[in-house]
């Protein structure tokens, strides 16, 4: 059983934060969970999707954020308790959905749980959703441990039922994917009916239509529900403090900048010098609180990640009360005492307390040191981001760069969001020359398409994920061809949201929960819109570099290549070899071959290593997935494939 | 159970290697182990695309009643236990202090780095010299081709759990990890899991009795 449904109230458990987030939102009595995968996210939906059977759930991964929250709204507005997730960068996707239902207000309790990536783990940017809840007026909730993430998702759902507007509890992936103790409540079933109620008089917010109009009128009532949110975070038993009555420095801090700040102050053994305040409840901060920690000490340290939000919230606030609490020198990112970039860590946080208090921290003896650094750092060698043994990217761009440089116009690629950004990098052979938002790629070649006009004629590609297709690059192909364009689409069908661990897409033909789905076809929704289409195998190396010569020099237009592979981790294919690849050494010529070991020096295959010693290639038979594709691009013929029986 | 029972409070474990080996199944599976011992534990790990062939550390906290930082401050890890020889080295130049110890498989996964000419991989007598001076004890494994031999080279991850139990640093206990992989894993994996814990534990032991053998002579 699911280890977010298998426990009583009062059993402890270790569960990842996503995994306590998902059982907090068990113990509210959800009815409907929403979201699009994304690292740090992911596992809140696929958690709350393997118990939907057993709970009575519908969940479901939607074709993107946007749709995502208004699929979760509709359930609040029939007045059921909706959860909606997605990571950071998701948040800027349904945003213009996310400020018209702050304006119209919610029925059925409404979660919105953004995952932040501080540091860019696993993201193309470390932007940040606590500025949405600020920007759109909605409450803005933050845990600070396992627990935390697990209890304040109920209380978001009371909150947000008080209120009558959505609620936002923003993670972070150092709460989202670590894990610790989770002492469980009750799991609860609430009355799930779906009603609808619309023809009401519009004032009452439970009965009329649900608008954002008349505009003026509805925000002042959604600023008067942020007070009465105000009221409560003043209560919060998410707000707490350790230290003594009147500390030397008060740092107030969120999130897992919480438990850094305690493991800082354990550290340098300032416990009897430093406050700590952790607040759950970030925006609007409650003035009351904020008031009576501020006026202990003269000194204020606020760690959070990644921009300084909390701290402009906090001076404001001092600026308001000074006249009681007196003046106050602070201490954060705006002063430079904290990085402004990347996450933050404990030696991060303790470093900047030595500081202020003129003290060293000294993290390592200082012989251990020496000696650990007596050797450049040189002697290790890094270890880049690569696609895995036997992806099919690989092959993709091997291809796509192989053809590129034939055609030698300086083609380009623009990139798009998934395993396959890491075509950025010299693994990829550095085909992307391009990589923003999902959809992006093909927006970008969309406009690139069209500078013929101005005498650019390097070729245009552009390359979307399934899952991106569906997501954000159809608006971009359906402008590329209404605008004549001039661009080849190629699209890296591997079934599934490889990247975040193979959510279905609406290209699949089941749902998040297992359930039947129905089937979009993609390379029929390209045909549709009146692109050219073309299908192969990037494993099937010759057929698929001739079709994307033929492509690139067809006349001008739209044209697409659905290149169709299953991912390498996909459970369906996983640790199951297809071939048994062996190098001939009698035929391999390694550094002494014309194409001087282009294998190892360029293709870089893991499963494929050079044997220092006898200088032939090799293959690793560990790393090695026995994808065969590496058969083609030997000059000499010297990597073997069988087929595996 | 009290923090008599931890050598120190938090006691902090890295599991390192190469994304794909299976780290985040080895600190999960020893997190669950040791809470069956009633200790609380803290994991942070990488996810995602840096999983992709890049380093990848798990950071477990190993504590009696605290939630500690996800992540353990620099030169503060209690013990390394490395899938890959040199990701070991990596850790210990950030984690390590004089009273880190180390548990390390020795079989290499090469950098693409390494793979294409542009970096050379450090011969493994070098890493293991390095290893043991930066390290208070050390225990040199070969996980990789017995995992192969049970099925999966994954394997290798509860092989190091298995050796990480024999090596008494922590309270990892055979019937708990049973405990926990039969309810974690489906029923047709508990047998070849159990048998890679105590391919595991088997190891340390051998090399215990060697190291025995050679104090005796």
């Amino acid at each position: 059983m699911s280890p977010i449904l298998g426990g009583r109230k009062g059993s402890h458990h270790l569960l990842m934060g996503n995994e306590a987030i998902a059982r907090g939102a068990l113990e509210a009595g959800v009815s409907v969970a929403t979201g699009y995968p994304g690292t740090p996210s992911s596992e809140i939906v696929e958690r709350l999707a393997g118990v939907s059977r057993e709970h009575n759930l519908y969940v479901e991964w939607s074709v993107n954020e946007k749709v995502a929250l208004e699929v979760a709204a509709a359930a609040s507005f029939a007045g059921l308790r909706s959860l909606c997730v997605m990571k950071q960068n998701g948040v800027n996707v349904a945003s213009d959905f996310l400020l018209h239902l702050a304006g119209s207000g919610t029925r059925g309790g409404m979660v919105l749980v953004p995952c932040d990536d501080p540091g860019a783990l696993s993201s193309a940017n470390e932007g940040e959703s606590r500025h949405f809840a600020r920007l759109v007026e909605i409450p803005l909730l933050e845990p600070g441990d396992f627990q935390q993430a697990k209890d304040m998702i109920k209380w978001a759902f009371e909150l947000s039922e008080e209120i009558r507007n959505i609620v936002m509890v923003r993670s972070v992936t150092r709460l989202s994917h670590a894990s610790g103790k989770v002492t469980f409540g009750e799991l609860s079933q609430l009355n799930t009916r779906a009603f609808f109620n619309h023809d009401g008089s519009p004032p009452n917010p439970m009965q009329g239509a649900v608008l954002s109009f008349p505009v003026a009128l509805k925000h002042s009532q959604q600023q008067q529900k942020v007070q009465q949110a105000i009221e409560r975070f003043e209560k919060s038993p998410f707000n707490t403090y350790s230290g003594p009555q009147k500390p030397e420095l008060l740092i107030i801090t969120s999130s897992t900048c919480h438990l850094y700040s305690k493991e800082a102050i354990h550290l340098l053994d300032l416990a009897d010098r430093v406050g700590l305040l952790n607040m759950g409840t970030t925006w609007p901060l409650p003035s009351q609180l904020m008031k009576q920690y501020l006026a202990t000490t003269d000194k204020i340290l606020i760690v959070e990640e990644v921009i300084p939000f909390l701290e402009e919230e906090v001076k404001i606030l001092a600026t308001e009360l000074a006249p009681q609490i007196g003046l106050k020198i602070f201490h954060g990112k705006r002063d430079g005492s904290l990085p402004s970039v990347g996450e933050l860590n404990p030696d991060l946080v303790a470093e900047t307390l030595a500081k202020i208090f003129n003290e060293e921290y000294i993290a390592v003896p200082e012989a251990y040191a020496a000696r650990a650094n007596e050797h450049t750092s040189s002697e290790l060698p890094g270890r880049d981001l690569t696609f895995c043994p036997g992806c099919p990217h690989r092959a993709t761009f091997w291809s796509i760069h192989t053809v590129l440089q034939l055609d030698n116009r300086k083609g380009f690629v623009c990139g798009d969001i998934g395993c396959y950004s890491l075509a950025m990098l010299p693994s990829g052979y550095s085909a992307l020359k391009t990589l923003h938002s999902m959809g992006s790629g093909t927006g970008l070649a969309s406009g690139f398409g069209k500078l013929g006009q101005f005498e650019m004629d390097q070729p245009v590609l552009a390359v979307s994920g399934d899952s991106t297709f569906y997501h954000a690059v159809m608006p971009a192909l359906i402008n590329s061809v209404h605008h004549r364009s001039n661009l080849i689409l190629v699209i890296l069908d591997n079934s599934g949201t490889a990247m975040t661990g193979f959510q279905p897409h609406p290209g699949r033909p089941i749902d998040a929960a297992g359930n039947e789905a129905h089937r979009i076809d993609i390379p029929s929704i390209c045909e549709a819109i009146g692109a050219k289409v073309k299908i192969s195998d990037p494993f099937n190396l010759h057929h698929t570099q001739q079709t994307l010569i033929e492509l690139i020099e067809d006349k001008p237009g739209v044209k697409v290549l659905v290149l169709k592979q299953i991912c390498a981790l996909s459970p369906e294919k996983k640790a199951q070899k297809m071939y048994e690849m062996t190098i001939d050494e009698t035929i391999c010529l390694g550094e002494n071959c014309g194409c001087n070991r282009l294998c190892t020096r360029v293709f870089k295959c893991p499963g494929l290593n050079w044997d220092i010693n006898k200088r032939v290639s090799r293959i690793d038979e560990v790393i090695c997935a026995g994808c065969g594709f590496c058969e083609g691009i030997c000059p000499a013929g010297a990597i073997r494939k069988k087929e595996v029986a | 159970m009290g923090t008599a029972d931890l050598r120190c409070d938090p006691y902090n474990v890295i599991i390192t290697g190469v994304g794909g080996q299976g780290n985040v199944m080895a600190s999960r599976v020893m997190g669950n182990v040791l809470s069956e011992k009633g200790l609380q534990i803290t994991i942070g790990e990488t996810f995602g695309a840096s999983q992709r062939g890049g380093s990848v550390m798990s950071h477990v906290r190993v504590s009696a009643d605290s939630t500690w930082s996800p992540q353990i401050p620099k030169g503060k890890a209690h013990m390394v236990v490395s899938l890959e020889p040199i990701e070991a080295l990596r850790v210990l130049l950030n984690y390590g202090n004089p009273h880190t110890n180390t548990l390390c498989n020795m079989r290499p996964i090469q950098p693409v780095a390494v793979i294409s000419g542009d970096a050379t991989y450090p011969s493994l007598d070098y890493l293991k010299q390095r290893i043991a001076e930066l390290s208070k004890n050390v225990w040199f494994v070969d996980v990789t081709d017995d995992a192969v031999k049970l099925g999966n080279p994954i394997y290798g991850n509860i092989m190091m759990i298995g050796a990480l139990a024999e090596t008494g640093a922590l309270p990892i206990a055979r019937e708990d990890f049973m405990t926990v992989i039969s309810k974690t894993m489906p029923s047709d994996r508990v047998a070849a899991n159990l048998a890679a814990f105590d391919r595991g534990t088997q190891m340390i032991s051998r090399l215990r009795a060697r190291m025995d053998d050679a104090i005796g002579t």
